[in-house]
């Protein structure tokens, strides 16, 4: 920059920072597209209500691209105030490179329990960086309409699962299961970890992972790309360039019996307004197994380190962190269920009963996505390469687990532990 | 594609010739007519009947109503309308101007600079995203309509200068030297004989010139996202991600996206006709 | 015969190499310059010369990487070379052609697809090569090919031609303006010359025309070389950054905004894209190099 231009740009830069010093404005970053109208109409007015004087400005990113969009602008100074937070390893690297503001002492972190602030705090548990928010459950959507058709009842084991599914076909008249690999993430995300939980037992299996007494190319988890390897016959003809909105269109339009969904998709498929559906969770392997569901801490909440206005930011998630804004985000954001220990009344049936399949089966998160896709290769870009090749049928079982196990060996030395 | 040689009547070779020409033509319409066309129809006629015409049953602007009740979509097309018109009016001037200084002076370091220029045609600007992003923080021009012009105006000059350069080179010597012995000092000789004889050259960078900034997404996403700076290639993609099942709404937003372009086209390809014939004629 | 430089030289050359510098140059050295670095955990960056490259080249992992979206870049390449040049020249070389009525027309229709921005290009071609919506099917089952059509876009084997074509559908009116502006720029005494013996229209485009061009053939070769290899808004509107099916619509540019920016939970590294993108840069300069000493100055001699 040529010797003009300095000062020019500190007198502007000094000028502006006394104007913004004033000014109670909150620029919140996310990747929730779908809810701004949902932040613009209910929440944020319900913020401004509580807390006059401040004004917060939602202000999303394509879901893709949000990773590398808000990297790009933390690096360099040009992000906003308050940054959603992917859970674990995504923030946890923004919070070592400094981005994140620490939370700790913050008293509105008491309102949630250790298993949600786990997602945002350091290795150690000493740091916590951002507020939780909310969880998203994986299951299976069926349409009750085919299923009354076909005299079929939510499946309950695999075997009944396959029954359902040859009965679908064997009709002829719709797709038994909408499904798509083009977009890859949703076969990793919502396929295989949240089927996957009943096969190596949820918790269990993946800390066994993380502390080396297991290996991907153990039985029980192998036995979970066998399954999937199972289903290319029940999808749509040219899945392989099904996108995840195609998905959702196909089950939405009732052409087709079973979607593999997350609770998040609740909000697209009730506001279509033929579709009659329910919900059932991921099937035992035989029946009278324990059940376990993918129950993923999804969205929290942090403050950028480099924000001119934390004191106001501070005061919002505090908001964040209360029961008004638990109840309201539970029942408004369709299908994200607050991580508080505020008792919330779920009033959507089908997230309802979503949310009661806590009682019934174990809970835990998806399961690379604590410390193992730190490394190189990652092992979630990975995954979602494995498990779309296995349901294209061009990865058998055996090389996805050896795939991943190669991968994951190369850079994890858990003797540390 | 067989090149056998053409023996037929002149009415045989015209008749191959549009033959070809509307073909291909039907190749580019056809899917942009698939959207139009399903733009007007309700989800279910989406759906179930992509290439019928819209019916009565189907007919629906429900997709228009929600792209143009959405956002502020007129400021986009403003937004876009502002950084690709004077960035566009900044690389001809300046470049042409640059075109000229490499190829008309010698000086020491001619060819350097004229290759230092090329340099930057080969490389992507985006590899420099986070450097220029710092420097627009520094400079306190982010979310300013004014970082996009000074990245696409960095960004265009290199082919710019690289093509015009071939054309300020083929003006005759005679009507220089004639220019200087009258006694005409150098800007005015550039501006009022080079500028003229090179329109040709102009007008064919300035259509390709301008199409790449108008469509550019990088650059909107990562120095000026904010709702008052968004340009519509910009807005049309976040709706697009945010309403990617709702297709009458998508492909609403895609129409209305292709319909100013072909308008902004319509003007342009006049010039570029004028100006490629009148080069031609002399 | 160049003028004696003085002022003007300056003030015309000037405003254009200080914007140029500040906002395209110095930044792009800066990031070659980090490619000598490396960043750690925590995001300090200390330099470590050539380690970067040792592993983009040596590193089964990254070097895999490379190599696949190399390979596809070389391939992607090659389609346009062979599709679209060719069409392109066709093109041109029918509108130029005298008495064609309704030139201007079919002009302005042929360049349509390069104005259209890629999202919306991406968007629509995916729409009618998708399975679910059936256009595609619909139409192959008109002209009885129906058994033919497949999810190409979904399959590891056609993706990336399929992705080439639309590419190519994009953008052949840039190379079919370049060789038209060319084309009517040849002097009508020329052509008129070679009617008079009796050439017919077919031998005055082979011998007379073609090799008056050649120059900008040349330059349509090497433009498209460019482009090909910094390639990345399509394939990330239809494919996204992962460039599915299994990488196998991984180009170059593709690669490095993954490696710069990261994807997902990858974290990305400044650095290591840096090092990506100057191997980028010399690839590509080695290509551009390699053709402006050996094949355009033997086209500039057929020329004149």
């Amino acid at each position: 920059m040529n010797a003009l231009l300095r000062p020019t740009a500190f007198a502007a830069l000094a000028l502006l920072s006394v104007a913004r010093a004033h000014a109670g404005t909150l620029t919140l970053e996310s990747w929730r597209t779908d809810d701004k109208t949902l932040w613009d109409t209910v929440l944020l007015p319900a913020f401004t209500k509580a807390h006059p004087g401040i004004t917060v400005k939602f202000t999303p990113t394509a879901p893709p691209e949000y990773n590398s969009v808000v990297s790009a602008r933390l690096a360099s100074g040009s992000a906003g105030d308050l940054i959603t937070c992917r859970p674990f390893d995504v923030s946890l690297d923004l919070y070592k490179k400094g981005h994140l503001e620490k939370l700790d002492g913050n008293p509105a972190l008491a309102n949630f329990p250790d298993s949600a602030k786990v997602a945002w705090q350091t290795d150690d548990g000493k740091d916590t960086y951002c507020v939780p928010m909310a969880s998203v459950i994986h299951g299976f959507f069926y349409n009750r309409k085919i299923f009354g058709e076909l005299g079929l009842k939510p499946p309950a084991t695999e075997a009944d699962f396959h029954a359902a599914l040859d009965k679908i076909k064997a009709s002829g008249k719709y797709t038994p299961m909408s499904l798509g690999t083009a977009d890859q993430w949703d076969t990793s995300q919502v396929v295989f970890t949240g089927i996957g939980p009943n096969y190596w037992k949820g918790e269990d299996g993946r800390k066994a992972l993380i502390a080396g007494k297991a290996k991907f190319t153990d039985p029980q988890f192998v036995a979970v790309w066998q399954a999937m390897a199972k289903w290319p016959p029940y999808l749509a003809r040219g899945y392989q360039a099904q996108t995840y909105g195609d998905t959702q269109t196909l089950f939405a339009s009732g052409k087709a019996a079973i979607v593999p969904a997350g609770s998040w998709d609740i909000a697209f498929y009730q506001k279509e307004a033929g579709l009659d559906f329910g919900a059932f969770a991921p099937p035992v392997q035989k029946a009278g197994d324990p059940c376990y569901i993918s129950d993923h801490a999804d969205i929290g909440m942090g403050i950028n380190t480099a924000s001119k206005n934390k004191a106001d930011a501070k005061v919002f998630l505090d908001w964040i962190a209360s029961k008004e804004f638990a109840d309201l985000y539970t029942n408004k954001a369709t299908g994200f269920f607050s991580l508080s220990k505020f008792p919330i009344d779920v009033q959507n049936p089908v997230a309802r009963q979503m949310v009661g399949w806590r009682l019934q089966c174990k809970s835990t998160i998806r399961l690379n996505a604590q410390i193992m896709s730190r490394g190189e290769p990652s092992m979630e870009n990975e995954l979602w390469n494995v498990n779309s090749q296995v349901l294209n049928g061009k990865m058998t079982p055996q090389q996805a687990a050896e795939r991943i196990q190669s991968g994951f060996a190369k850079w994890y030395h858990p003797a540390a532990k | 594609m067989s090149r056998h040689p053409i023996r037929a009547s002149a009415l045989g070779r015209s008749a191959l010739v549009h033959l070809t020409l509307g073909g291909y033509c039907l190749l580019v319409l056809c899917p942009i007519l698939l959207v139009l066309l399903n733009s007007f129809k309700s989800r279910a006629g989406i759906f179930d009947d992509p290439l019928g015409l819209p019916t009565t049953a189907t007919l629906s602007l429900a997709g228009y109503g929600k792209v143009l009740g959405d956002a502020a979509v007129g400021h986009m097309f403003v937004n876009s309308a502002i950084v690709t018109g004077v960035s566009l009016a900044a690389i001809l001037l300046l470049g042409a101007m640059a075109a000229w200084a490499l190829t008309e002076y010698g000086f020491f370091g001619n060819r350097l600079l004229a290759l230092f220029l090329a340099f930057g045609i080969m490389v992507p600007i985006r590899l420099g995203s986070v450097a220029i992003l710092q420097e627009m923080v520094a400079l306190d021009l982010v979310n300013t309509l004014t970082a996009l012009v000074l990245v696409y105006i960095a960004q265009g000059l290199p082919l710019a200068v690289m093509i015009l350069s071939e054309f300020v080179g083929q003006v005759p010597q005679e009507l220089k030297d004639a220019a200087r012995c009258d006694g005409v000092g150098e800007y005015r000789i550039f501006f009022q004989v080079v500028l003229p004889l090179i329109r040709p050259a102009v007008a064919t960078v300035a259509v390709f010139t301008m199409v790449p900034i108008w469509n550019d997404l990088w650059f909107p996403l990562i120095l000026a996202p904010s709702e008052q700076t968004q340009t519509i290639t910009l807005g049309v993609q976040q709706f697009v991600g945010q309403f990617a099942t709702d297709w009458n709404a998508v492909l609403a937003a895609l129409s209305l996206a292709v319909l100013p372009i072909l308008v902004l086209y319509a003007v342009f390809s006049r010039q570029l006709i004028r100006g490629i014939t009148a080069g031609a004629v002399k | 015969m160049k003028q004696k430089a003085g002022w003007p030289a300056l003030v015309f050359l000037a405003p254009a190499l200080v914007i140029y510098t500040a906002f395209s140059a110095w930044p792009l050295l800066a990031t070659l310059r980090l490619g000598l670095y490396g960043t750690d955990d925590v995001g300090h960056v200390s330099f470590v010369g050539l380690d970067n490259f040792r592993k983009l080249l040596f590193d089964e992992h990254w070097f895999g990487a490379f190599r696949n979206a190399m390979v596809d870049n070389v391939e992607f390449f090659a389609i346009h070379t062979l599709v679209q040049n060719p069409v392109a020249l066709l093109l041109a070389a029918l509108l130029s052609l005298r008495g064609v009525r309704g030139a201007a027309a079919y002009r302005t229709v042929l360049f349509l697809p390069t104005l259209l921005s890629v999202v919306i290009i991406g968007f629509t071609w995916q729409l009618i090569l998708s399975p679910l919506w059936g256009v595609s099917e619909k139409l192959m089952t008109l002209v009885g090919l129906g058994e033919h059509f497949g999810p190409w876009l979904g399959q590891e084997e056609t993706a990336l031609r399929t992705i080439a074509l639309i590419s190519v559908w994009q953008f052949v009116g840039i190379p079919m303006m370049l060789i038209y502006a060319a084309l009517i720029a040849i002097p009508e005494e020329v052509v008129e010359a070679a009617a008079v013996e009796g050439a017919g229209a077919w031998r005055i485009f082979w011998s007379i025309r073609l090799p008056l061009i050649l120059p900008t053939l040349g330059l349509v070769n090497i433009l498209t070389f460019v482009g090909n290899f910094n390639a990345f808004d399509l394939i990330y509107a239809v494919k996204g950054a992962l460039a599915g099916p299994n990488f196998s619509t991984d180009l170059l540019g593709t690669l490095f905004y993954r490696t710069f920016f990261g994807y997902q939970s990858e974290t990305g590294s400044a650095t290591m894209g840096a090092a990506l993108a100057t191997l980028m840069f010399l690839v590509i300069l080695s290509g551009v190099g390699l053709y402006f000493l050996v094949i355009q100055r033997r086209l500039q001699r057929i020329a004149s």
